[in-house]
Formats: C-alpha cells, sequence, structure tokens
C-alpha cells in the first residue's frame, strides 16, 4: 500500500536527509534574527512608510498654516511650539504596529512555528522592538526634516535632537506594550488598531501638544497638567530647546517605566499561557 | 533514527525499533469539552502514523500537545526520549511541526522565509542562505524564491511549510492535516514529499480526515473521536473490521415499501446493518467480498427491485466509522484550532 510510486521515492534529494546540525544559537543571536525580519518588512511593505507619516504629517501641515497663526500670533511661533508635540503624537500613535503585527502573525499561525522552535521564547517579542526603534526613528526624522524645511529650529542643536530620539525611542517602547497586550488578546488586527486608539486618542488630544493647557476650562488643565503625554511632550520640548531639567525627563519617563514594569509579566504570562 | 526504515519493515521490528512517540492517557478540557479524553500513543520510529477523525474529533490538540504548543491537563508523553513536561525544550528540539494553517511570513520570499528559520536553528549567514536554496530546489520552489509568500498558490504554500519544517531534519515531523484544501495534483506532490521524508528516516505523524489518505500514506492508523482512541491498526487490519468495501445501491422507484424490501434482502445477503442516505434512495452495507456483493444484487433483481445505480467502493470515514462504533459520524463543530 505504500509502494504506489517507489520509483520517485528512490529519488530523495539530498536536502530531506539528515543534515549536520548547527550548535543551538545564543538568545540574542535569535533576537538578532526577528529584527531582521522587521527589517525586511520596510523592504517589502514599503506602504507602511505611508502610513507611518500621512497622518502627522497632515497635522503638522494643518495646524501650522490653518490654526497656528490664531493658536500663537504666527505659524513661525506655533511651529516652534507644536513639532516636538507631533513628534511624541506619532511615537505614541505609530506604537500600535507592533501589536497590530503581532495579532497578524498569531492569527495566521506564524508563532505556532516559533513556539515549536527550540529557541529564547521572548526573542519574538525583541523584533517587535526592533522594528519598534526603527519605525519610531524613521517616521521621527521625516517630520523632523519637513520641520526644519517650514522653518522649525531646534535650539540645542545635533545633541537636543539625539536626546530627543532617544527620549522618543524609550516613549515608544513603553506605550507599545499596551499594543503588544491587546495583539496578544485580540485576533483582528483592525480591532487591536480600534481599541488601542479608543484609549491612547484622549490622551493625546486633551494633552499640551495643540494647544497651551491654560487656555482650558480648569476641570481640563488639571487633567492636562497631569497627563503622562503632556510630561513627554514637556521634556521634548525642553530637550529640543536645551532648556530641559532631569526632572522634566525622569517625568516623561515615569509612564514608559510603569508601563514596562506592570506589562512585560502580562506579555510573558499571556505569550506562556497555553 | 538515521536508518532508513520503510513503514512495512517498522512494523515488523516494532519491539526492537525505539518508539518515536509514547503517550499515556492525555488528557487536556477546554471548558466543557474534553478535547483529549485519555490517549495512549505508541509511534515506532521511521513509521509514517496517521490521526483520523473527523473534524473536532481532537487531532489538532493532540498535535499541538505533542508539540509543545499546550500542556496537557493529565497524562505524560515522550517524544524521541523526552518527557513533554520534564523537557519541553529538548522535545523542540527534536520535532518539527506544520500546522494546519501554513505558519510562513506572508510579506517575506519563499527565501527569507526559510533563512529566517534557518538563522533561528543556529545557520550562520551564508550557510542558513544555502540551506534555504537547497530546501527550495527540493520542493521544486527555486522559481518562485524571490516572490513574496503571499503570491503563492496553495500548494506551493504548503510545500514550503514542510519544507520549513525540515530546515534540520526532525526526528519527528507533525503534519496537522496536511492536505486539507489542496486541489489533487497538489495532494499527490504533498503525499510524494512525506513518502520521501519517511525515506530518510523521519518519523511523522498525520491527521487527515480522509481515510485514503490515512491508506495511501500510512503503516498504521489510530481512529480518534471526541478525544478518544476508537481503534487504531493498520490500514488492512482496520478494513477487515469494515469490511473489504461498501456496496452503495440507489433503487429506481423508491417508494419505502420498496426500500425496507430491499433492506431486508441486503441485510440478509451480506449479514450486517444497512445504513440508508439521508434523502432515503440509497442503501449502502459491508461486503465482505465482490461476490457477496454480486449476489446481493442478483437477489434484490430477482425480487423485482429495480436499480438505477450500484457499486462498491472504499469505505467513507463516515462508514468507518459507522462500522467501528456502530452510530453515524455526527456533526462536530467543536473549536479545532485554538
Amino acid at each position: 500500500m505504500n509502494g504506489a510510486d517507489k520509483g520517485s521515492v528512490a529519488a530523495t534529494p539530498a536536502a530531506l536527509s539528515n543534515v549536520a546540525r548547527p550548535p543551538r544559537p545564543s538568545a540574542f543571536s535569535n533576537a538578532l534574527v526577528f529584527g531582521w525580519r522587521a527589517m525586511l518588512k520596510f523592504k517589502h511593505v514599503p506602504e507602511q512608510l505611508f502610513d507611518l507619516i500621512m497622518t502627522p504629517l497632515m497635522f503638522t501641515l494643518l495646524f501650522t498654516f490653518v490654526f497656528g497663526g490664531a493658536l500663537a500670533g504666527s505659524t513661525g511661533d506655533y511651529l516652534q511650539f507644536f513639532l516636538p508635540g507631533i513628534l511624541v503624537q506619532t511615537v505614541v500613535f505609530n506604537s500600535v504596529y507592533s501589536g497590530m503585527g503581532l495579532s497578524t502573525d498569531l492569527s495566521k499561525g506564524l508563532f505556532e512555528r516559533f513556539r515549536s522552535l527550540p529557541i529564547w521564547s521572548l526573542s519574538p517579542f525583541a523584533g517587535l522592538m526592533v522594528g519598534d526603534v526603527l519605525r519610531h526613528t524613521i517616521a521621527g526624522m521625516i517630520i523632523l526634516t519637513v520641520g526644519l524645511i517650514l522653518g522649525y529650529r531646534p535650539e540645542a542643536g545635533l545633541i537636543g535632537v539625539i536626546a530627543s530620539f532617544l527620549l522618543l525611542i524609550a516613549i515608544g517602547f513603553g506605550t507599545g506594550w499596551i499594543f503588544i497586550v491587546l495583539g496578544l488578546l485580540i485576533r483582528t488586527p483592525m480591532t487591536v488598531m480600534t481599541i488601542g486608539f479608543t484609549f491612547i486618542f484622549p490622551l493625546v488630544f486633551a494633552s499640551n501638544i495643540m494647544v497651551r493647557p491654560e487656555t482650558m476650562p480648569g476641570w481640563l488643565e488639571a487633567f492636562v497638567v497631569r497627563n503622562p503625554v503632556s510630561h513627554m511632550t514637556t521634556a521634548l520640548r525642553g530637550l529640543m530647546a536645551g532648556t530641559a531639567s532631569s526632572g522634566d525627563v525622569l517625568l516623561a519617563l515615569l509612564a514608559p517605566a510603569l508601563l514596562t514594569v506592570v506589562l512585560s509579566p502580562v506579555v510573558l504570562w499571556l505569550y506562556r499561557r497555553e | 533514527m538515521n536508518d532508513a526504515i520503510s513503514p512495512a519493515d517498522a512494523l515488523l521490528v516494532q519491539e526492537t525499533v525505539p518508539l518515536a512517540i509514547s503517550a499515556r492517557g492525555l488528557a487536556k478540557r477546554f471548558g466543557e469539552v474534553r478535547a483529549l479524553d485519555g490517549i495512549d500513543l505508541d509511534v515506532p520510529r521511521g513509521m509514517i502514523f496517521a490521526i483520523l477523525g473527523p473534524n473536532g474529533a481532537g487531532k489538532t490538540t493532540l498535535i499541538r500537545v505533542l508539540a509543545t504548543l499546550i500542556k496537557a491537563d493529565s497524562g505524560s508523553a515522550l517524544v524521541m526520549g523526552n518527557d513533554l513536561a520534564v523537557d519541553p525544550q529538548a522535545v523542540r528540539g527534536a520535532i518539527a511541526l506544520t500546522g494546519q494553517f501554513a505558519s510562513l511570513d506572508e510579506d517575506l520570499t519563499g527565501r527569507e522565509n526559510l533563512v529566517m528559520l534557518a538563522r533561528l536553528w543556529g545557520f550562520p549567514g551564508r550557510r542558513a542562505k544555502d540551506r534555504a536554496d537547497e530546501l527550495l530546489a527540493a520542493f521544486e520552489l527555486s522559481e518562485a524564491a524571490a516572490k513574496q509568500v503571499k503570491s503563492y498558490s496553495g500548494g506551493m504554500r504548503r510545500r514550503l511549510d514542510i519544507a520549513a519544517s525540515l530546515i534540520v531534519t526532525p526526528g519527528v515531523l507533525f503534519l496537522d492535516e496536511p492536505t486539507t484544501g489542496l486541489d489533487p495534483k497538489a495532494r499527490q506532490g504533498v503525499w510524494r514529499m512525506i513518502r520521501q521524508l519517511a525515506q530518510s528516516g523521519v518519523t511523522i505523524l498525520l491527521t487527515t480526515q480522509y481515510l485514503e489518505e490515512a491508506d495511501q500514506l500510512a503503516a498504521r492508523i489510530a481512529v480518534i473521536d471526541h478525544g478518544r482512541k476508537i481503534a487504531e491498526g493498520t490500514s488492512r487490519e482496520l478494513k477487515s473490521a469494515i469490511g473489504s468495501g461498501f456496496l452503495h445501491v440507489a433503487l429506481a422507484d423508491a417508494t419505502p415499501a420498496r426500500l425496507d424490501a430491499a433492506e431486508t434482502i441486503l441485510a440478509a445477503r451480506l449479514g450486517t446493518t444497512v445504513q440508508r442516505s439521508p434523502e432515503g434512495a440509497q442503501l449502502s452495507a459491508i461486503a465482505a467480498s465482490a461476490g457477496v456483493a454480486n449476489e446481493a444484487i442478483a437477489a434484490l433483481i430477482a425480487q423485482g427491485i429495480e436499480l438505477s445505480d450500484f457499486s462498491m467502493g472504499s469505505p467513507s470515514l463516515d462508514e468507518v466509522f459507522f462500522a467501528l462504533t456502530g452510530q453515524p459520524m455526527d456533526e462536530q463543530d467543536e473549536e479545532e484550532t485554538r
């Protein structure tokens, strides 16, 4: 009953017979592979760059030229105020992508294979982080470049810009956990985005990104000045201008640090749950 | 495990060949559903072993437990000598899994998918690429190597998915419904590859809903239903329990009275119970041999019962279940995949 095509069976390709096994790779090497995968995604899905920067670009142009004069007296003054904030907004919004990617991978069964491999079990997440860092850096540079063309000037120069980007990556790392948790719980990428934005939208808009809190009603101002997104924006403005205190930066890092401490064990538990 | 043992030989030397899989009393429930209800399984090394059962029988759950993706509630298993509960990482090093749904990155090319996995297994850069190309060639995918997987046909995906399980030659390869959804030509191709793999000494545990597939490929078949093993044996052993084939007759004038008469005659001639098709016009029953089936048909015609059609075929999964359990396979819609 098994001899139906003995002829072709005889020609077993060498690739299918035993190959020498390489030594077990390190956890770091596993993580690098997932990082490489994240980079390949940029090569094959260049459209995602468009998604990454379209919204912040439109916000920048719209707020600067339509509302800028009314909000800050001149478009130039407003851009100087607004640009660091839009960078924070971009990073916070774009941290949705790793959660969506995770949800896609889980729904397609790719993680089944990863989980059946003898690899460091957290290395796929390390890959997501690499993807995030790339996304935040690329999107941030494009927005900053547009800002520079429109007349934005980071007074602290290159050092300030580098410090700002490091802070942005830390912020993205922190908020990324929210979406990774959602990605592990929800099998439809679009739902991950919708639910995630339900939390993120009020935080981003009820902040000092677009408008100074002093102009708001007292109850809203009370919220806005305590909003972690406002702390992030204040610190980023300070870093770009060279006026940030270490207190500003620590306040900005508080929420990302808390998110990491609280949500990373949740992610581990959810991932290993089965 | 390197010795190439053909499935048929493996049976004969079962006592001396070490087991690739040895499971005792595996149980797993999801809420109220007993997905696995005490499964024992012994799979000798180098054998193609098929798990046959309908949707929701627990096939996928069994594979997921053995591949360390989920933990059993109770019971134990050794896979290539490694205890699932004690050293799952060693089990992962000895197995490969090709799930029911292609576990590939759709955005990457076929080659990139394989290179990624080869690197995860520890092949350094250049060797990872070489290994990927070897596998692409072996699975007739070289031409599509640089195309994104999302452009692949179902058969190509399946082949790449199986290739992805062979980066290092596994001790045990789990194939969950390897040909579901494939056209007949693609199915033949996958079957050929499975046979080649078995020739190279890999133990293969596959699940299927098709008796024909189990019959074609596997040296041993376990039939499971509702998380329990209801039969196990070689294809021949199972068939002798089921009969050599099924006689199907359709009546030209299917009045209830004629159907009853025909059923009585068939039952008497074939010495077995007769199943009626849901529509009622067709009767089927196990026939021990073609001769007996001929006599039964002759008896029907002698009684003036005209047939619009008759055929003798190998039993379908429904009929296997009917023969083994005495009741029709019920529609089970339990979650199979999670």
